[in-house]
């Protein structure tokens, strides 16, 4: 009985298994690429196709020269393959060879089409949910929604090309501030070679009466993707921002080495959820986003709020670490996170927590889940500086394991120098119990649907931070990535 | 024994007393009743010292001397004794360790000898049977895992272990079962000399049930507004605390 | 590269002057550990497995090293008396890196049993030591295991064949003792056959002004069913350099037990190394350091579970002061296929000054999925409403602190089998915690100072 019970659920994990990513179509536009290769020349081509200004073609070669010093790091707890940084296209323009769209009738019906199978509405009539879009495809923003109503109240959310154009003093004011151009391998070569991405600034005491939400997607074959999030908060302003990624199926492997900086001013507070579905790569380990991205919040006023929150199932590889610096007094930062590994994909992800200071205030909550010969690791950074009287941190950091083959792994590290810190850290694994699924199987419920349940009953307390559109979402996803994992 | 003049104190910088005037007598006991959030507990912790609150103004004199000059662990060897309304739980610190240092602590200050082993567990059989303290409980850490009755006892126990001059027992009453109050009551009455005095802080009637006050005062926003005798709490009890905020013509 | 040449040098005018000094067993591993060593150099900040220690640094200042092995004159029973009121051990000494011949006999020691100076027994019955000795530390991994295993030259042995349970403890105490800077390198090796049991407890002292750097590597084998408890106490001073690697290899159903206590220090290392290759085999690790001043105490756990049913447990509390640091880190590794596994770990830490810095580093590596693994680390301080309870029942605030302090490592002492031991821990931790350093007040030598 017993046997056969198992072999019944073996069956389901090879159709399962098979199950394809969704979001793995391409899309047939014209698009203008760059010939192959990496070198000052394309930095000046990326720079004059942008038409960008003196400064910010000095800013990407002195990037490109100090990222030339640089050598790849290995700490993370991933075998990343050598990539080939010479065999990568560093720009792709999906527009083709004409100026960018300045209406909706002016963008390629296909892309239209693209993001419209994505989910994602481009059309204002059709954005019933009330989310701003900023659509970026390949290396370049092809759409934002709802800009004037934005610009109404002096929100300004635009692609990071026309901000560059439009508001120079504020870019050149706060580009690189909190991620320097020398901070690590892959964030010194997005200052070099960054196409586009978005750009919010949400003025003093202003409250955004929208979310604002980028999607990023990989279209062309390669292509590096490296865009730029810069979001600025003024004193006692409001915005939650959501970003949302998908990339084709290919059997090559894409990199996406992005840079988010956020700056959060006195009272202001800035909430930045992500739902991360890059393609993760087939059943055997082909193909997928190498993601490699550099995430940074500064909450430089008093009293000033971050909240990173991120559901990560994609990509074959990521390494990616949200960080906060509290430097206010009183403020407070947050990190939830779900990750989520299958088949050969690897994770490593987590945060820093660094107080400066005083009455700082961190909490971090991460749920790994791991199956298939997946590697997940959480590896998270609390620093209390000398001066940080009154810091308090809280982590937890659990692990779910699915089948015996996945490694889930937690690498705190706390360093306190200060004598009035309070850090608190708990980590716990487990794996999903055979008595719970049976029980779900008793009263009708097929394994995978438990599975999904079950899942999602672990990583609630993330989900919950997510705004109500990306929760249903992210629920999905995980159900889905994790098809076939228990047999 | 204890003559409090005008005092104001705050928390946070926010004023919760603000002018209370008291006077306690060798034998007395007083009740100090009052709506929460009256400052009933700020009273009592501004009394023995705690680091949180600020004294602004006033003065507290106790057997004579300025209450203030004396750091909180003065305070308690010149006899001050606070039945704590939360008694904190202390992981790892024996009971008998924590006894023995502070009846030690007392002697030195009053110039005796630490008592020895034998002679201070006798003191501790002793007392425990004043209310009942399991001896269990005795062995545990302080308060650790105790009930919310547990703890009210094991505070009434330590008071008998030190012999205060004068205790303020907070809302000693807040979370016991009527049994629970009537052991903790009984080991109040049973220490009970005219040589010292104790203050009862309560919000309500049922535990001057089993001490009986000689004088019941009711504080309010900060303020002792009513004083008079022991029929002071019984017609509290009756009609609440409304009546005394509409004769303040609130 | 800075600091290696001298030694390199050094061991190449002297190996041979080293080897008259020592055991055949011993000299067999000396020139591939120095050809390890002299390749991966000293470990500075960078290298992730010492990166709160920098060892470079340690070894840089110009130390002597006593390579003929020439007697220091003293005698150890004259000058220490570190025992155990009322607990009987047999003791031994350690003087600076050569174990101290007496003419005392062991004779209350079962048969077969051997235990004494490394050298002496790796001559004597090299047939016994040779399946063990530098087996298990591996000079490829660890530039200070090469650096000791091309330069110890003597050290302790505890070997019990199969069966055999050892009833009185053993005490071994080492002491630093010259009049120049020295480097002593001391190995110490445990050999437990099936069903052997065993108790060890190891303490460091240092006289004198000298500074000392010593290297310990322990290697200890548990045979099925083997059971060993090893306490290590650390009374030495604060010009005092210690680097200890420890190696467990454990077999089906063994059981360790690992105290390591840094009462008085300067900078301290130490690295315990565990194998769980039988199923149900049982560890425990555990640690106090109590630390002021300026000094440094890092506890470097690794404990890998390699086969199914095994439990690991750790547990290390720091209370740190003045300008001291301490540094915990703790990997468990699950290795896969290792299902079943227990493992939980703590660490907390009391930060008791502005200046003191605490380094938490726990790591969970899991490779199977029937597991229970967890790991939970605080830095905090006294509780003050605890404090204030104290205070108003009389105690004053130094005897609060000093009781909250003493509560908060004894859930380390606690885990201590041998109630004399206990008690003597009790003793010199509230001493310690009372400023009364580094005096056991039994030695001649501490009531001299």
């Amino acid at each position: 009985m017993q046997e056969e019970f198992k072999g019944k659920n073996q069956l389901d994990v090879e159709q399962l298994t098979k199950e394809k990513y969704k979001y793995g179509f391409t899309t047939d536009v014209e698009t203008d690429i760059i010939e192959k290769g990496l070198n000052e020349d394309v930095i000046r081509i990326i720079s004059a196709k942008n038409e960008e200004p003196d400064w910010l073609l000095d800013f990407r070669l002195k990037a490109y020269r100090h990222w030339l010093t640089l050598e790849v790091p290995t700490w993370a707890h991933l075998r990343i393959p050598a990539i080939d940084y010479q065999g990568l296209s560093y720009y792709a323009d999906p527009r083709a060879k004409k100026d960018g769209p300045t209406s909706l009738d002016e963008v390629d019906p296909e892309l239209l089409k693209t993001f419209n199978k994505l989910g994602i509405p481009l059309e204002e009539q059709m954005a019933l949910s009330g989310i701003a879009v900023d659509a970026v495809m390949d290396s370049v923003s092809v759409k934002t929604t709802f800009k004037d109503t934005l610009l109404e109240k002096g929100i300004i959310f635009c692609s990071f090309s026309d901000a560059v154009k439009d508001h120079p003093d504020l870019v050149r004011k706060y580009m690189g501030s909190v991620v320097g151009y020398r901070d690590n391998f892959y964030a010194t070569l997005n200052s070099a070679v960054f196409s586009d991405g978005s750009f919010v600034y949400i003025p003093k005491g202003v409250r955004c009466p929208m979310a604002l939400s980028t999607y990023f997607r990989i279209n062309a074959i390669n292509t590096g993707q490296f865009e730029r999030t810069l979001i600025v908060a003024e004193d006692d302003s409001y915005v939650s921002y959501l970003e949302g990624c998908t990339a084709p199926s290919r059997d090559e492997n894409q990199l996406h080495a992005a840079i988010v900086e956020i700056i959060v001013n006195k009272n202001a507070e800035v909430k930045y959820s992500t739902v991360q579905n890059w393609y993760p790569g087939d059943e055997n380990g082909k193909g997928g986003v190498y993601n490699f991205v550099t995430k940074r919040g500064l909450c430089k006023g008093d009293n000033s709020k971050l909240s990173w929150t991120q559901v990560e199932t994609g990509s074959a590889i990521t390494w990616k670490y949200p960080s906060c610096i509290l430097r206010g007094d009183d403020s407070q930062a947050e990190f939830y996170s779900v990750a989520v590994t299958n088949n050969y994909q690897q994770a490593d992800t987590g945060t820093k927590m660094i107080h400066l200071g005083k009455n700082t205030k961190s909490t971090i909550i991460s749920k790994g889940i791991s199956a298939g010969r997946s590697e997940n690791s959480y590896r998270g950074l609390v620093k209390v500086s000398a001066n940080a009287d009154g810091a308090r941190n809280y982590s937890q950091c659990d692990s779910l394991l699915m089948g015996d083959k996945c490694g889930a792994h937690t690498f705190p590290y706390m360093d306190i120098h200060n004598d009035t810190a309070v850090v608190e850290h708990e980590a716990t694994t487990s794996k999903i119990s055979e008595d719970q699924l049976f029980y779900c199987n008793q009263r009708g419920i097929s394994t995978e649907e438990a599975v999904g349940l079950i899942v999602n009953g672990y990583a609630k307390e993330v989900i919950n931070k997510l705004p109500m559109e990306f929760a249903v979402e992210a629920q999905k996803l995980l159900s889905i990535s994790l098809e076939g994992s228990v047999g | 024994m204890l003559k409090i003049k005008d005092l104001h104190a705050t928390i946070n910088g926010k004023e919760i007393l603000k002018g209370i005037n008291l006077e306690v007598k060798p034998g007395e006991i007083h009740a100090i009743m009052g709506p929460n959030g009256s400052g009933k507990s700020t009273l009592s912790n501004v009394l023995v010292g705690h680091p949180a609150y600020v004294v602004t103004k006033g003065s507290v004199s106790f057997k004579e001397k300025d209450l203030f000059a004396f750091s909180p662990e003065d305070r308690s060897k010149e006899g001050i004794f606070l039945s704590f309304q939360y008694p904190v739980e202390i992981p790892g610190v024996s009971m008998v360790n924590f006894m023995r240092s502070a009846i030690n602590e007392h002697r030195k200050y009053n110039g005796l000898e630490p008592l020895s082993a034998s002679a201070f567990l006798k003191l501790m059989r002793e007392k425990r049977s004043i209310v009942d303290l399991d001896v269990k409980l005795a062995n545990r850490s302080v308060n650790e895992g105790f009930s919310g009755g547990e703890k009210k006892r094991n505070e009434i126990f330590q008071m008998a272990m030190l012999q205060p001059t004068l205790s303020i027992l907070d809302e000693t009453d807040s979370g016991l079962d009527i049994d629970a109050l009537r052991v903790v009551a009984e080991g109040v009455n049973k220490l009970k000399s005219p040589t010292n005095s104790t203050i009862v802080i309560t919000h309500y009637q049922r535990l001057l049930d089993y001490i009986k006050p000689d004088v019941v005062h009711v504080l309010y926003n900060g303020r002792i507004v009513k004083t008079a005798g022991p029929e002071l709490a019984l017609e509290l009890e009756e009609r609440g605390y409304d009546w005394i905020k509409a004769e303040l013509g609130e | 590269m800075g600091a290696e040449k001298q030694y390199i040098d050094l061991f190449a005018q002297s190996e041979e002057l080293i080897n008259v000094h020592s055991a055949p067993l011993l000299n067999e591993q000396r020139s591939e550990a120095m050809r390890h060593f002299a390749k991966m150099g000293f470990p500075d900040k960078k290298s992730e497995r010492y990166r709160y220690t920098d060892v470079e640094q340690l070894f840089a200042p110009d130390y002597g090293l006593n390579l003929k092995q020439l007697d220091v004159d003293a005698n150890p029973y004259e000058a220490f008396k570190c025992d155990v009121p009322n607990m009987s051990t047999a003791l031994y000494f350690i003087v600076n890196d050569s174990f101290y011949e007496t003419n005392k006999v062991s004779a209350e020691l079962p048969e077969g049993v051997l235990v004494g100076g490394l050298k002496d027994i790796a001559e004597k019955h090299p047939e016994i030591l040779k399946k063990y000795y530098a087996q298990l530390a591996d000079v490829s991994k660890d530039p200070v295991t090469a650096f000791n295993t091309a330069f110890a030259q003597d050290g302790f042995c505890i070997y019990v064949p199969k069966g055999v349970v050892l009833d009185k403890a053993i005490q071994l105490v080492s002491i630093l003792r010259s009049t120049i800077d020295l480097i002593v390198n001391r190995r110490i090796l445990i050999i437990l056959e099936e069903n052997a049991q065993a108790r060890l407890l190891v303490c460091d002292h240092t006289t004198g002004t000298a500074q000392f750097l010593s290297t310990q590597v322990v290697e200890v084998f548990a045979a099925d069913n083997a059971k060993l408890e090893l306490y290590e106490i650390e009374e030495t001073s604060r010009t005092n350099t210690r680097i200890s690697n420890m190696y467990i290899h454990q077999a089906q159903n063994s059981s360790v037990h690992v105290n390591g206590m840094t009462l008085t220090n300067g900078t301290t290392r130490n690295t315990v190394d565990v194998q769980l290759v039988g199923r149900g085999a049982e560890v425990s690790l555990a640690g106090i350091a109590i630390e002021d001043t300026n000094q440094h105490v890092d506890n470097h756990t690794y404990i890998n579970h390699k086969t199914t049913d095994c439990t690991s447990r750790e547990l290390y509390k720091y209370v740190l002061n003045d300008f001291s640091t301490g540094a915990f880190t703790g990997r468990v590794v699950v290795s896969p296929g290792a299902q079943r596994t227990l493992s939980q770990q703590t660490n907390n830490n009391l930060c008791l000054s502005k200046n003191a810095k605490m380094y938490a580093q726990p790591q969970l590596e899991i490779y199977a999925d029937d597991v229970k693994c967890g790991h939970g680390a605080t830095t905090g301080q006294l509780d003050e409403a605890a404090l204030f309870y104290m205070q108003q029942r009389g105690i004053s605030q130094k005897e609060a602190r000093m009781l909250l302090m003493f509560a908060f490592v004894n859930e380390v002492i606690d885990t201590i089998s041998m109630e004399e031991l206990k008690e003597r821990l009790h003793y010199l931790i509230e001493k310690r915690f009372r400023g009364e350093l580094n005096k056991c007040g039994s030695c001649s030598n501490c009531k001299l100072e």
